[in-house]
């Protein structure tokens, strides 16, 4: 389902990026980052006015996206692509989520997609309620790894 | 082949217009002609018809039947649509047989080069003189119908241009019978090859449809209907995709559809509709991007896919130049930048399918040579052109073929190509907010660069990008940038930069692995013992071996290497934390403070100094020397010496050193009720308390509005001590140096000081202490000079507004006011402060100047009893007064009201002499009781106009108050008793008791 899911601070330095395959991590890596530049825009174009009935999905980032995002395996010729779609999702406090999902995984709607952040934002809250963790560290949670790990299995 | 091959021809991105042809033009020896041809060619401009001319050989070229690479260029530029045959010939011409005949001739030349075409031939005649308006001339209609005979010309296709002063006028009007022209011919041509499709069949004919139907597309848009061409463009893209494909001819098949899906977009573009334009890409790619063709050769099909995307991405730009506007997520950017995808993807692919042995030479004859030099067709292999069979007759041939295009392929700049297409995405995504993306493509292009041996191109790119990986903090993306940096600066042998990234790539930020880090270390050290440090792992090997020469030299300089590196900016691999052992430290204590210091690298460390900076840099000097002498200090003895640090281990030194007496201190407070009000005596306590613990000698204070603030201030502010006197201009701004004594120990003083203000605003205030002191440092007697300051920002305020207005007697606001007259003069006093005030005394004074004021021309006063009662006569008496020399008419009259009868005169016209007064007399009789308007009475002054009942009604009472109707005597009584519990009844006041 999910193939990199991020979880970003306030400040926008990765809290918590996670990705399969391992091996182009970097590539989500840059993914992930290269999305808050739309992810900004839509927060400052939603305004202060509406913090209160906010809506925090944020939706697909890239409304066009087929081929924004690439995974190539340059091994296998003829090369094989992976569409990917990035979706984000920011809280009340300003931490937002990405997560990059495979586009040819057609069954996904965006009713799951905001199941699955839902659940993300569920599984953040509870660290924060860790006294243990100060916020703005980076996230090394086992229950948040399986969460994560919940959401990416699906995939295969 | 050229190395340009996947460029779209020129003649298929040009838009195309009307090809008209002009021929007897004698350019260079006729000066008429001359103009002619300038006043065609010069200013087009858009509001001119969309007409190229051209002046040709007619040496045509034959065409053989179907679409070739010459076909667009054939009916943009060689076909025309009109051949325009100019000739000088007037009406009245003596020898008009020859000329006809000569006439007649040259356009019998023009088509017979024209073979057959359907070019149409039109004919100008040059004339010298104006011609009359059509009708009048008989010969000239006379012989103008015969030379369209001997021409075989319809009449429409001649046209007379007289050589006069409105030579462009005619020219523009005979642009437009042209284009019209034009036009037919592009007509006619369209439906030339629609009448061409009956007889064609689907089974054997497929490539001529889609021919066909491009054809149809590229008249329409030679035609400009736009429109149509669009609609027949698509139905040729849908007809592209219905073609059998197989590997043979895969690449004509995406080659076709490259272009008209070039066109289409163009088109949607052109026409305002980019939401197509993009849509209609989008299904290209998708239709596109799985057709690679030959696996041998899949470079070309990443090479077609990054030319689609970037050809796509130029259009989109161009249309933004028109005033399209794009969004964030919907820009050229990501169409350069896919562009730029697929070019590293064919330089993957060619390194992987190109990577022949060197012994393998290129093919002789050249498959890719063709006879013409240039392909019959558009995307067909040139060692087998025009075979449509899908079976290889000569597999040796296409084994040759695709090894030639492998070998070409080598010799393509890649990088370049990429470089250039991530550039163009950088300049988009600048455009559109997209700062981190621009980033990433910047590192790409670093990257590209990198790849492509150009390391100082690199190594700025990377630089520059890293500062904003940094400042976000991530850190996986920040050590893979620093590590391609490290390459960069190894392979140049950037000593500086070397160290530097090593710094950060040894520090805690970088995320590299141990034996990453400790490689980089032993590399770091090698380089501060002045030795060449290993090459960086999977650099090029000729590359390595030509910096290893140049560290090698730069060893052998070995001259005074000593490199500052600001590490401010990053995360080093040392960390330092500094404190003072107490927040403030007396002037006779050391002051003491700890570093620590503590390395993040895998291997200790060694470090020849340490010293610290402070703002006050006669500091310095003692913690170095505090350094090298207190080794005892140092917590954690360790074998390899104090100099050196343990990866992991947190070292301490300690320093200290005395103070400088300047910077002790002594309590200053100050007591005082803002805001301060203008002349005011404000008082401000200022209280001494002496922290010391000996006696502070010599103690004086300053005290007063601080120096350098504007000079008005220091002009309306005094300073006193004395708060009874009253400040007049000679007090001074400041009181400096007022001895006070000595303070002992703990002792507080207090001191008032008085202030005047003469304006509003802030003002800042300076309380400056200075005092000496002695003490005992270590030994040492010393005598202390300090001082201490304090400054205070005081607003000032006015205390209170007066307001002066001027009423008539009857309370209404006066603008002016006249002679003789009574007025009332109200003051509104309306306080500011927030205090109350007590107003001991005030005062009217009559300004020394005072002018004369209006003089009115009448007046009038009436005598009106305070009240009247109903049912009970009112006498009213008004006085008219003339205030002038003059004798005045007067007309009186008065307008009768509902609560009053009245007797006297209601009109009337009097005289009154000058300075005298005249008095009428009226009797009201109230009706009403109540508040009620009086009869009004209007007068009008025959000799001045301008006096109006306005002005009077200031005067005179308007309204009166009517008492009640007079009860009798018995309920009079009634009325008392019942009077004194409760309020009073209306209409019954006491006052008319005794009346009664």
């Amino acid at each position: 389902m999910a193939v990199c899911i991020a979880v970003i601070a306030k400040e926008n330095y990765p809290l918590y990026i996670r990705s399969v395959p391992t091996e182009n991590e970097l590539k989500f890596h840059y993914t992930v980052h290269t999305s808050l530049d739309v992810v900004d825009e839509k927060i400052s174009a939603m305004g202060k006015a509406m913090v209160d009935q906010r809506e925090l999905y944020l939706g697909l980032l890239y409304p066009t996206e087929d081929y924004k995002v690439y995974l190539c395996n340059i091994a296998a010729s003829p090369c094989s692509h992976t569409f990917l779609h990035r979706y984000g999702y920011v809280t009340n406090s300003k931490v937002k989520f990405v997560m990059v999902v495979d586009s040819s995984n057609t069954a996904l709607r965006d009713n799951e997609i905001r199941s699955m952040f839902r659940k993300l934002h569920n599984s953040y809250t509870d660290i924060m309620c860790n006294p243990f963790y100060n916020p703005g560290d980076r996230i090394h949670s086992r229950a948040f790894d399986n969460m994560v790990n919940s959401m990416m299995m699906q995939v295969c | 082949m050229t190395p340009s091959q996947w460029d779209l021809p020129v003649e298929l991105c040009c838009r195309p217009m009307a090809f008209v042809t002009l021929t007897g033009l004698d350019v260079v020896y006729n000066a008429v002609h001359r103009a002619v041809w300038d006043a065609f060619c010069a200013n087009r401009r858009a509001d001119r018809v969309p007409i190229s001319f051209k002046r040709t050989s007619y040496e045509w070229y034959i065409p053989k039947g179907i679409l070739k690479t010459g076909w667009m260029n054939k009916h943009l530029n060689l076909v025309p649509a009109l051949v325009v045959v100019f000739y000088e010939l007037d009406w009245d011409e003596p020898q008009w047989k020859e000329k006809q005949s000569e006439c007649a001739t040259r356009v019998e030349i023009v088509r017979q080069s024209l073979q057959g075409r359907n070019t149409k031939v039109a004919v100008v005649l040059i004339q010298k003189k104006t011609p009359l308006p059509p009708g009048e001339d008989v010969i000239a209609s006379e012989r103008a119908a015969a030379l369209c005979n001997a021409c075989d010309l319809s009449g429409k296709s001649l046209f007379v241009l007289p050589h006069t002063d409105h030579l462009v006028g005619y020219i523009i009007r005979l642009e437009n019978a042209f284009y019209e022209h034009a036009q037919t011919y592009y007509y006619t041509e369209i439906r030339r090859v629609k009448s061409h499709k009956e007889f064609l069949n689907k089974t054997t004919h497929q490539l001529l449809f889609v021919r066909h139907q491009f054809k149809i597309a590229f008249f329409s848009e030679l035609k400009q209907d736009t429109q149509n061409a669009l609609k027949n463009y698509r139905t040729a893209y849908n007809l592209v995709h219905e073609l059998r494909a197989h590997e043979t001819n895969m690449l004509e098949i995406k080659t076709m559809a490259g272009f008209i899906n070039y066109k289409i977009c163009r088109l949607c573009f052109q026409h305002n509709t980019p939401l197509d334009a993009i849509a209609q890409f989008r299904k290209h790619i998708d239709l596109c991007k799985k057709k690679i063709g030959s696996a041998e050769l899949a470079f070309e099909h990443a090479a077609w896919m990054s030319k689609q995307f970037q050809a796509f991405g130029d259009l989109f730009d161009e249309a933004i130049k028109l005033g399209l506007t794009a969004i964030q997520t919907q820009n050229p950017g990501f169409y350069y930048q896919q562009a730029a995808y697929y070019a590293q993807e064919r330089k993957q692919l060619a390194s992987m399918l190109c990577n022949h042995d060197s012994s393998v030479v290129y093919p002789n004859p050249d498959p890719l040579e063709t006879q013409t030099g240039v392909l019959d067709f558009y995307g067909q292999r040139p060692w087998r052109q025009g075979t449509l069979s899908f079976d290889l007759s000569d597999p040796e041939k296409e084994k040759m073929g695709i090894l030639s295009l492998q070998l070409k392929e080598r010799n393509v700049l890649h990088s370049e190509l990429i470089i250039t297409l991530l550039s163009n995405a950088v300049a988009q995504f600048k455009k559109y907010k997209c700062p981190r993306m621009k980033s990433h493509l910047m590192v790409q292009m670093g990257e590209e660069y990198y790849f492509a041996k150009d390391y100082a191109k690199a190594l700025k790119l990377l630089d520059y990008v890293m500062c904003e990986y940094r400042s976000e903090g991530w850190w996986t993306l920040l050590t893979s940038i620093l590590t391609t940096a490290l390459k960069c600066s190894y392979l140049m042998a950037q000593i500086k930069d070397y160290i530097t990234y090593s710094l950060e790539l040894l520090g805690r930020a970088s995320t590299l692995k141990d034996d990453q880090k400790s490689r980089i270390e032993k590399n770091l050290i090698k380089v501060l013992m002045n030795e060449s440090p290993d090459p960086e792992p999977d650099c090029d090997a000729a590359a390595v071996k030509a910096s290893q020469k140049l560290w090698s030299d730069r060893v052998s300089l070995a001259g005074s290497n000593v490199f500052t590196i600001e590490v401010q900016d990053f995360i080093p691999f040392v960390q330092c934390k500094a404190k003072f052992l107490a927040p403030s430290f007396h002037v006779d204590v050391p002051v003491q403070f700890d570093i620590y210091l503590r390395a993040d690298c895998p291997h200790p460390i060694r470090f020849s100094k340490l010293c610290v900076s402070f703002n006050n840099q006669d500091y310095n000097q003692h913690c170095v020397v505090e350094e090298a002498y207190q080794k005892s200090d140092v917590l954690e003895q360790s074998a390899q010496g104090t100099m050196c640090l343990v990866p992991g281990k947190t070292r301490k030194f300690t320093f200290k050193f005395v103070a400088k007496t300047e910077d002790v201190g002594k309590k200053i407070e100050l007591r005082h009720e803002p805001p301060a009000l203008t002349n005011e005596m404000y008082c401000l306590i200022v209280t001494i308390e002496s922290h010391e613990e000996t006696v502070a000698k010599d103690v004086k204070l300053t005290a007063g509005l601080k120096p350098g603030q504007d000079a008005n201030l220091t002009q309306k502010t005094q300073v006193t001590l004395r708060g009874t006197d009253t400040c007049d201009d000679s007090f001074p701004a400041l009181l400096t140096d007022i001895p006070i004594g000595d303070l002992q120990p703990g002792e507080k003083l207090e001191k008032p000081i008085y202030i005047r203000c003469g304006t509003v605003g802030a003002r800042m205030f300076l309380v400056y202490v200075s005092y000496l002191i002695n003490t005992t440092v270590e030994g040492k007697e010393i005598l202390c000079k300090c001082h201490r300051d304090e400054t205070v920002t005081i607003e000032t305020v006015f205390p209170f507004d007066v307001a002066v207005k001027f009423v008539s007697t009857k309370l209404e606001h006066l603008d002016r006011v006249f002679a003789d007259i009574p007025f009332l003069l109200m003051t509104d006093i309306l306080s500011a402060s927030p205090w109350p005030l007590t107003i001991v005394t005030s005062q009217l004074q009559l300004s020394a100047s005072m002018t004369s004021v209006d003089q009115l021309e009448s007046y009038v006063e009436n005598d009106l009893p305070s009240f009247g009662r109903v049912r009970e006569s009112l006498p009213v008496r008004y006085h008219l007064q003339n205030k002038t020399n003059l004798v005045q008419d007067v007309e009186v009259s008065m307008e009768p009201s509902d609560a009053f009868m009245f007797s006297g005169l209601k009109q009337i016209r009097l005289r009154i002499l000058p300075d005298t007064q005249q008095e009428v007399l009226y009797n009201f009789y109230p009706l009403m009781a109540g508040y009620q308007q009086l009869p009004s009475l209007h007068i009008n002054l025959l000799r001045f106009p301008n006096f109006t009942n306005q002005l009077l009604r200031r005067f005179i009472p308007t309204h009166i108050f009517v008492k009640g109707y007079m009860l009798g005597y018995t309920s009079m009584h009634l009325q008392k008793a019942q009077r004194s519990p409760g309020p009073s009844l209306p209409y019954a006041s006491p006052a008319a008791e005794p009346e009664a």
